[in-house]
């Protein structure tokens, strides 16, 4: 094990590298993905909660490994025999645009339910004083539903990280794919999936306190004594 | 006290349905500057959707809504411009609980009015004050009780200087004990000349501050005039009957 540990180090860390890599992008994109259609969703108007419901419906009905399959060899295919054009995604380029349309619908739910289990009442208060829309938004709506989406989202972007594994069926060399190709020269599957199970542990851990500090100080510094 | 000569809000002939549920049928009324009107009626009869029609927190099936002026329905009106000229307190306070009460009463005129910070909290501390609350400026709403709440709630509305106060009833959250200090606040705007309606079941109140009541039921107003008239001498049966169950 530690001899096993020694020789394929470098190699698991560069791929623990790749995990995240793609999991950081997908979740920045996946954040904007999120707040564009939970914004949709709340807005006063049938056609944008309808698109909105629309998006989520398909990207959380459909399972991640169709997805990937679809974004990484059917767009492709399609555009070579109907438009006759010839472009190819990179594993990590579909990956993360996966990742972020999964994460992405999820997010948008959650800030959807984050901004209507702020009171009514709240809104109108400030519209009433004459602050326009967006302004109440921002000031007194968003920050009272942010506090509440926190322990979601961090529970989303955990699931997104772990999502990663997934990918390695488009080939991308991330943790799950690396390991794989370790097994096929050392033929120790046991402890390969043992190392990999930890390094996935440790990530996952060392995150989740990070943002448990993070909401903390979030609720010391917005002020409310419960 | 009221000045006849100066219609703040002018009401024809306002409808407001929800769907097919008809709530306002047929309201006119005109309300003058410095006039305190106390609005009665039954639970469910759409007195706060009257009030609500007129900042246009609700959208008026039909009839015409002038505040100061402007017509609220207008669809070229800057309805956040007039809003900022009617203050309004809820039943339930809704003060921002995010932050704490003086910058729920800086927030508007610092975002609005562009006024400086330290002069919007200096005005927000002379409000305070005036509703006997200047030692929880940096409480959070959490920390108030429902009547230091609907103190502070009416103090934001009078930090952006309104014309014209709108209160939804404005004690029926309050445990009994604190009716008396927020009605105190109201009595005190009325004195100042603030052109007021109020929804309220503080029949008391209501006759003693009250110019003039206007009885709501079903969508209609039924009886209007002097608190003396309207709730000592009711005429209509449904007002008769709703003044011998609460007085
Ligand atoms: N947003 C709304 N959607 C549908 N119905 C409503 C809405 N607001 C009020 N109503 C209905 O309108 C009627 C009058 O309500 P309201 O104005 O609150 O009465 P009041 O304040 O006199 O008790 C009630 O039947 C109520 O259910
Ligand atoms: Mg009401």
């Amino acid at each position: 094990m530690i001899q096993l540990i020694s020789d394929y180090s470098k190699l698991l860390l560069t791929a623990m590298g790749h995990t995240l890599v793609m999991a950081l992008y997908s979740l920045v994109f996946a954040s904007f993905i999120g707040l564009l259609f939970g914004m949709l969703s709340v807005l006063n108007s049938k056609v944008c909660k309808i698109i909105a419901r629309v998006f989520v419906d398909i990207i959380r009905g459909v399972p991640m490994i169709v997805l990937a399959f679809f974004v990484y060899f059917g767009i492709p295919y399609a555009f070579k025999n109907m438009l006759n054009i010839r472009f190819t995604f990179t594993s990590l380029q579909a990956g993360i645009i996966c990742l972020s349309l999964n994460c992405g619908a999820y997010m948008a739910e959650i800030i959807r339910a984050g901004i209507q289990s702020v009171d009514k009442g709240q809104m109108e208060a400030a519209r009433s004083l004459g602050m326009p829309y967006w302004r109440s938004m921002k000031k007194v709506v968003l920050p009272q539903a942010i506090r509440t989406m926190i322990p979601s989202i961090i529970n989303q972007f955990i699931i997104t990280l772990k999502d990663t594994s997934i990918l390695s069926v488009i080939g991308f060399p991330e943790l799950v794919n690396t390991a794989k190709s370790v097994i096929s020269v050392t033929h120790q599957s046991f402890q390969i999936w043992i190392i990999v199970g930890f390094m996935y542990l440790v990530i996952i851990t060392l995150l989740s306190r990070l943002a448990k500090r993070l909401e903390r100080r979030l609720n010391r510094s917005s002020g409310e004594q419960k | 006290m009221e000045n006849k000569n100066n219609i703040k809000v002018h009401v024809s002939h306002l409808k407001k349905n929800f769907g097919h549920l008809e709530v306002i049928k047929d309201i006119s009324t005109d309300v003058y500057e410095g006039e305190v009107v106390v609005i009665l009626g039954p639970s469910g009869s759409g007195k706060s959707t009257f009030l609500r029609c007129l900042n246009r927190l609700e959208e008026s099936t039909s009839g015409e809504i002038i505040v100061d002026g402007n017509k609220i329905n207008d669809k070229k009106a800057d309805i956040n411009k007039i809003r900022e000229n009617i203050g309004m307190v809820f039943q339930h306070f809704n003060l921002f609980n995010n932050l704490n009460v003086i910058e729920n009463l800086t927030l508007a005129p610092t975002q609005l009015k562009k006024l400086s910070k330290e002069k919007a909290v200096e005005e927000a501390m002379h409000m305070l004050k005036k509703v006997g609350l200047e030692e929880k400026a940096y409480a959070f709403p959490a920390q108030l009780s429902g009547g230091q709440k609907q103190r502070v709630a009416i103090a934001r509305s009078l930090c952006m200087h309104p014309d014209i106060m709108l209160f939804d009833e404005p004690t029926s959250a309050l445990d009994p004990e604190m009716v008396g200090e927020v009605l105190q606040v109201m009595r005190d705007l009325a004195a100042d000349g603030m052109t007021m309606l109020i929804v309220s079941h503080e029949i008391g109140f209501a006759r003693e501050v009250a110019d003039r009541v206007i009885f709501i039921d079903n969508g209609y107003i039924i009886e209007e005039g002097t608190p003396q008239e309207v709730i000592m001498n009711p005429k209509e049966p449904r007002a008769i009957d709703f003044f011998n169950k609460v007085l």
